[in-house]
């Protein structure tokens, strides 16, 4: 995984609760067996006015020119500004796929659904929770400023404004670690090898049924 | 020191190791895959060159993308053939035992897995999909994860992970007469909101839960998720343990005993101290159905449907606005005034026998009304369709004009060809009701199978009591 750094980037800001998977990234595309391409078909459903398919260009397709995505002021947000309850629904890792292939880097949200939130931090997406006051804040004022743009500081756990104003955020110590250096869990984990082994001899002691059975 | 609840007692057993960062190495004794939330994690085994840590951990069965009507041929869908493909080479080349498209005990992964004993008491039990919560039922901590996960549990056999907060829903006093599991926990999810169990695993407890049938109990662990808890459990009594007797992966002579001896103790204590406890009234709770885009927004069958003007919170309001617009609905009608334009009968949620024989109950006797196109009833896997078969369950179905199919996930999330068409309203037993979610523009109402099943007889909407009462 890349290395999170600090960037400033356009927000675009999507005004509905309860985002979910499903919205982020219809079922038809989770046919793929890649974890890349998916960028052009995050929120197909409210992007374009057709029924997208896997494998079209969709280049080629009807825009919905209402959508917040498809404004111009909006062209390469890096952060999305999002209501309570983002990326409830299912498990499907392609929803932050498809949000990092779009080019996001953070969501900002008052509230998310737990496995999406995880989701995201193992595919160097940061999501932030910030109050419903302050989050309400930001959509006045992405509404009212074109090219509005956030400074998100995870080393510093801050998000600064364009007027300096600093909103700190609270991360996972572990988390935050795992993003800023790019690591990955697996090889983390591996470290504990011994002890998983430790365990796992005497858990089969203990409960030899949950050992063999299937084979 | 007060007494530990069930999900204390299932983390500390499996515990590995505690950081010091706060976070936790949990071990995982059972981790089932399909073909959807896997490729990429093998893809990034064979990239590191790492192979699974423990192959007899693992049970892998294709359920999203197979066609439920004849499999004599290969897979129309290209991309959906070569995902279903892709799962066999896979298990094929690591050495995991999977139920392929053409084996009898193919199914729901969720239905797969309590079914041949795979599912145990006392098990942390993983899957790359959110509906894995089905099997705390039995007294397991499962939850769903995402596919970085399905690779770390492939290579590991653990988790990374923080211990959720504790709720307990208890729902007392009695049930009345034809109303199900499904009423329960759609009642649960109306109370607490989609987003009510977020952060928490929650156990269900109280007469009601004690009563029901381990089908029900997984019914209703199966939404936990739609509550916006990733783990839903209930503890072990005796009907948990008599579930298993003779499953093909459940243990036999004396490690039934020992097991046994085992399970008994998961239950929380009678002095175990929750973050969070709800109460409901069984007897309150009457056949439900939703009539939005959130599985929290959902009506008894008689009441009349709600107005945004009168939400206090904006944001809510708004996503009632919206969604009285994407479901072509009006505040103030009654679900009675909704026809089903299909039926569908199935899902993780509900298609194990004890659905079937509901729903055919129902049905039996009586025929589709011509109002609706299509009434199609998915069993969960194989062998549940094999049980309902036996029954004759299959032959009443047909006879009142609905559609029988080969076992999987179908209309539930439509990869496969069973999908809604544009504008569609559809009765549906799977748990959710998310825009598109049964196909581009459909509109779905979550019900139980006898509610499904009498929605598609009378040709809209009905209290199944009526039915019944007959």
């Amino acid at each position: 995984m890349e290395k999170y750094t600090q960037f400033t980037g356009i927000v675009a800001p999507l005004d509905r609760a309860n985002v979910d998977t499903d919205l982020i990234i219809p079922k038809q595309f989770l046919k793929s067996i890649k974890r890349t391409g998916f960028g052009p078909n995050l929120f197909d459903e409210l992007r374009y006015l057709d029924e997208g398919q896997p494998g079209q260009d969709s280049s080629q397709r009807p825009l919905n020119k209402e959508f917040v995505l498809n404004l111009p002021r909006y062209k390469g947000a890096q952060i999305l500004l999002a209501r309570r309850n983002f990326g409830c629904g299912s498990s499907r890792e392609h929803a932050p796929w498809a949000l990092t292939d779009f080019g996001f880097r953070t969501v900002i949200a008052p509230s998310f659904a737990d496995i999406f939130f995880n989701n995201s931090f193992k595919n160097g997406l940061l999501p932030i929770v910030l109050s419903e006051e302050i989050v309400d804040q930001l959509f006045n004022e992405v509404a009212a400023n074109e090219g509005y743009k956030l400074t998100v500081d995870l080393a510093n756990q801050q998000i600064v404004k364009p007027d300096g104003e600093k909103i700190p955020f609270e991360v996972d110590e572990f988390r935050k670690h795992c993003l800023i250096n790019g690591l990955d869990d697996i090889g983390l984990t591996l470290q504990d090898a011994d002890a998983i082994k430790i365990y796992e001899s005497k858990r089969r002691q203990e409960s030899p049924w949950l050992f063999d059975a299937i084979k | 020191m007060a007494g530990k609840t069930l999900y204390d007692k299932l983390w500390d057993a499996h515990l590995v190791k505690q950081r010091d960062d706060g976070t936790a190495l949990l071990y995982i004794d059972r981790h089932l895959l399909h073909e959807v939330t896997s490729p990429q994690a093998f893809e990034g085994l064979r990239f590191a060159g790492r192979k699974p840590w423990r192959l007899d951990a693992n049970l892998a069965t294709p359920d999203h993308n197979v066609p439920t009507t004849d499999r004599s041929g290969p897979i129309e869908d290209e991309v959906s053939r070569i995902q279903v493909q892709t799962l066999d080479d896979n298990c094929d080349e690591f050495g995991i035992v999977e139920f392929k498209m053409h084996d009898l005990r193919q199914g729901i992964v969720h239905v797969v897995g309590p079914e041949q004993g795979a599912t145990l008491p006392g098990m942390t039990i993983v899957c790359g999909d959110s509906h894995t919560a089905t099997h705390g039922a039995f007294g397991a901590l499962a939850h769903g994860i995402g596919t970085s996960e399905v690779e770390h549990v492939l290579a590991t056999q653990c988790l990374i992970q923080k211990k959720m907060k504790a709720m307990l829903i208890k729902v007392n006093g009695k049930l009345g007469a034809g109303v199900t599991a499904k009423d329960v926990v759609l009642a649960i999810i109306a109370k607490i909101g989609t987003a009510g169990g977020t952060g928490y695993a929650i156990e269900f407890a109280g007469d009601v839960i004690s009563s029901l049938s381990m089908e029900g109990r997984m019914t209703i662990c199966n939404m936990a998720i739609e509550a916006g808890a990733r783990a839903g459990m209930v503890g072990v009594d005796d009907k948990t343990i008599a579930y298993f007797e003779g499953r093909p992966y459940a243990p036999k002579g004396a490690n039934w005993d020992k097991a046994v001896q085992y399970w008994k103790t998961l239950h929380s204590d009678t002095d175990a101290k929750f973050d969070a406890v709800v109460e409901l009234n069984g007897a309150d709770i009457e056949p439900q159905v939703s009539w939005g885009t959130s599985p929290e927004m959902v009506v008894a069958i008689h009441e009349t449907l709600p107005d945004p003007a009168a939400e206090k919170d904006p944001v809510k309001a708004e996503g009632m606005v919206r969604a009285y617009q994407y479901m072509g609905l009006k505040p103030g009608m009654k679900m009675s005034d909704v026809v089903p334009d299909r039926v569908f009968i199935g899902s993780c949620t509900n298609s194990r026998i004890e659905d079937l024989r509901a729903a055919a109950a129902v049905a039996k006797g009586r025929k589709v009304s011509s109002k609706v196109k299509q009434a199609m009833v998915v069993p969960g896997s194989g062998l549940v369709k094999q049980q309902a078969e036996a029954e004759g369950l299959h032959k009443i179905f047909i006879e009142a004009g609905f559609e029988w199919r080969e076992p999987g996930c179908s209309m539930c999330l439509a990869m496969n060809a069973d999908r809604l068409g544009d504008g569609e309203h559809c009765a549906s037993t799977s748990n959710r009701n998310f825009e598109g979610r049964q196909g581009y523009g459909g509109r779905t109402h979550l019900v139980s199978p006898a509610m499904a099943a009498a929605a598609a007889v009378s040709g809209h909407f009905v209290d199944v009591r009526s039915l019944q009462e007959v």
